[in-house]
């Protein structure tokens, strides 16, 4: 027995020396590349869970090519034990930078720490972790969901008197909300709920989880419609559960759009479609296309230039016409 | 016990008293809540109401339901049914897709009968692992839970695939004399099933399967048949459900398509008063059960249950109700009761 675990250990540090002393040998020869000025990122998605992370992944890939940066990519499949797995090879590759999307927002504490103590800068991208010692990550590239729900919320403030669709002088908004406890979820709600406190008129009557899905989208809405027949305005956490509440919407023998406005969040190509023909009214673009800000960040954190803790995605609007103008060129 | 049992003897004593009252009570609360809540009027030439969409919400676990039911009938449980459903949703939508003509009627039930086909084998699947290799239920039935996700994500490219075939979407949107059409296919399927088990020996030796599966393969019955014979149901009845979920937002999306429909099923099946151990199985029961699921998630945002509670909620009214069917928990509650008759404590059907 004792002999068989002797076996075992030494087996396995063997296997341990083997990898790290290869781990060493690339990093001499190719330092990392940041001698021969070729940069190389780490990067391990989530997953590939919708149209929004494949068109995020597609500009992480298409932008490190165009850079000549050599992109090490990973997929989590959405667990974060593989993730973490994935962050580890890259800290024995020794690669320059690791940028990743947490699956999760807790327990990256000791694989950060590793990556620290090797000396590779982490960045962040679309979500955030939460650990105490924020100087593991050198920067966290993503969305404002707050400031996506501002938006939602000065639109609607702004086009009171339109979105009071039945004319009874008071604006109300029934709310769909994306998965319970998900980050984008609450951070939207909140800022919606702030900006159209501005307006008195402007009351949200009824909000209920449709998580994130058509299906959920269209049988919450469902509900909604039978219980309330004043309601003027849908706010939907994202373009999904709008384009669900349109199908109960049309079901319910109303225009989408037009008897019930419809605000949401994303711009995805079938939301944006849904836009374009008039069925939604507005929505607020949540930008999978990280990868030229991404790149660029990796190269000044490289160059030892001083970065912001936070950066925000660069993100617009779209109204009806506007979405009808570049729908053609919509990549996603 | 007497001889001639009362009408009312009869009615406290049938196994479905108990989900029934479950039910009326729930839909009670929903009217005390909102007085509207039972209204039904006429809206394009066809129902529109509460009710309605409860009907039409309830096929997918009504048909999920189904299949289980005959298969806990046997001892077993199917885990992959959500996964089935989605594997369905995908193959038929990206046929549709990648038909000539995307809006046609030979298209939609083309790709509809294709991936029905293609459930049927997954279910046999399941069926072979259980019946022929001998491994237990749960186990052989997650490895396709697990897998199918991963299939119909490859199917799909991990994309929200929607589709534009109006026939694919009359299958939940549509509705056929007043009445929503995946709510009769649904009712079909159980009327269907009841006359096959109950006018047939079929549903007696499923049960026979499920009380002793050894007795009965030493009395003759084809026990290894049977068994494989309710999976491949199963995987059948979780595919008609995923088309119906797919049509019914006119998309699929592989990641979210079924998930944990397959506790709602079993939930209904159990609601219905079939018993996990196998054996005595309700058709009745699980369509009652799967009225009661929809229900409850129609109660939700009916009464305003905040998001952050509802699951809690949900907990809380399946607990009230498996304690309601549990023949202990009644006694224990008469018991305290002084002055109640203490009671017999024969013959309560599982």
């Amino acid at each position: 027995m004792v002999k068989k675990t002797l076996v075992a250990a030494t087996a396995i540090s063997l296997s341990t020396f083997a990898l790290t002393s290869c781990g060493s040998s690339n990093a001499e020869s190719g330092s990392g590349g940041n001698d021969d000025g070729t940069i190389t990122m780490g990067f391990a998605q989530v997953g590939a869970e919708s149209g929004w992370r494949t068109a995020n992944t597609k500009s992480i890939q298409e932008t490190a090519e165009a850079e000549g940066i050599d992109l090490k990519f990973t997929d989590a499949q959405g667990k974060q034990e593989n993730q973490i797995q994935a962050i580890r090879s890259y800290i024995q590759q020794k690669v320059d930078v690791i940028a990743f999307s947490p699956v999760v927002e807790t327990g990256f504490d000791a694989v950060l720490q590793e990556a620290k103590a090797a000396g590779i800068p982490v960045i962040l991208t679309d979500r955030a972790v939460d650990v105490e010692d924020t100087s593991l990550y050198e920067t966290f590239l993503g969305s404002d969901f707050v400031l996506e729900g501002e938006k939602a919320g000065e639109w609607l403030v702004e086009n009171a008197k339109e979105a009071d669709v039945d004319g009874d002088g008071t604006v109300n908004v029934v709310q769909l909300e994306g998965t319970t406890g998900a980050a984008p979820a609450i951070d939207r709600a909140e800022g919606f709920a702030e900006k159209i406190a501005a307006d008195d008129s402007i009351e949200v009557t009824a909000s209920q989880t449709g998580d994130f899905t058509r299906d959920g989208g269209k049988q919450v809405m469902e509900s909604f419609l039978q219980s309330d027949d004043s309601i003027d305005v849908v706010f939907a956490h994202n373009d999904d559960m709008g384009l669900g509440a349109i199908e109960a919407i049309e079901a319910a023998g109303l225009e989408p759009g037009k008897d019930i406005q419809i605000i949401t969040i994303d711009a995805v190509k079938d939301g944006m479609q849904a836009l374009a023909d008039g069925k939604i009214n507005f929505i607020v673009e949540c930008n999978p296309l990280l990868g030229p800000q991404l790149m660029d960040l990796a190269k000044k954190v490289l160059d030892g230039e001083e970065v912001p803790e936070r950066v925000v995605t660069e993100e617009t609007t779209f109204t009806q016409e506007q979405a009808a103008e570049v729908l053609p060129e919509r990549q996603y | 016990m007497p001889e001639n049992p009362t009408l009312v003897q009869r009615v406290l004593r049938h196994q479905l008293l108990w989900p029934v009252l479950a039910l009326l009570v729930l839909l009670l609360v929903n009217v005390v809540a909102k007085p509207s809540f039972l209204d039904v009027r006429m809206q394009d030439g066809h129902l529109y109401g509460n009710v309605i969409d409860i009907m039409r919400n309830s096929a997918p676990v009504m048909l999920v339901a189904l299949g289980m039911t005959l298969v806990i009938a046997t001892r077993g449980i199917d885990l992959s049914v959500g996964a089935i459903a989605a594997i369905a949703a995908a193959v038929a939508c990206t046929r549709i897709i990648g038909a000539g003509d995307e809006a046609a009627l030979s298209t939609a039930v083309m790709a509809m009968t294709y991936a029905i086909v293609v459930c049927i084998v997954l279910g046999a699947w399941n069926g072979l692992l259980v019946s022929v290799l001998g491994i237990q239920p749960i186990i052989a039935t997650l490895i396709l839970m697990v897998a199918g996700r991963g299939i119909s994500m490859a199917i799909t490219d991990g994309q929200i695939t929607t589709v534009n075939n109006p026939w694919f979407s009359d299958l939940a949107s549509g509705f056929v004399l007043t009445l929503p059409l995946a709510f009769l296919v649904a009712v079909g399927m159980v009327v269907f099933t009841a006359l096959l088990t109950r006018r047939t020996a079929l549903g007696m030796l499923i049960e026979a399967v499920g009380i002793n599966p050894e007795a009965s393969r030493l009395a003759g019955v084809r026990a290894r048949t049977i068994i494989w014979t309710v999976y491949g149901f199963s995987g059948l009845c979780a595919g008609l459900a995923g088309l119906v979920i797919a049509a019914n937002t006119n998309s699929v999306n592989a990641n979210s398509l079924g998930l944990w429909i397959e506790l709602d099923a079993i939930l209904a099946v159990v609601i219905g008063g079939t018993s996990l151990m196998g054996g005595r199985f309700s058709l009745a029961g699980t369509f009652i059960g799967a009225l009661f699921i929809a229900t409850l998630a129609r109660t939700i945002p009916n009464i305003g249950i905040p998001s952050e509670v509802n699951y809690l909620f949900k907990a809380v009214v399946v607990i009230a109700v498996c304690l309601l069917q549990s023949p202990k928990a009644r006694a224990l509650l008469r018991v305290r009761r002084p002055g109640a008759p203490t009671l017999v404590k024969a013959g309560s059907p599982a």
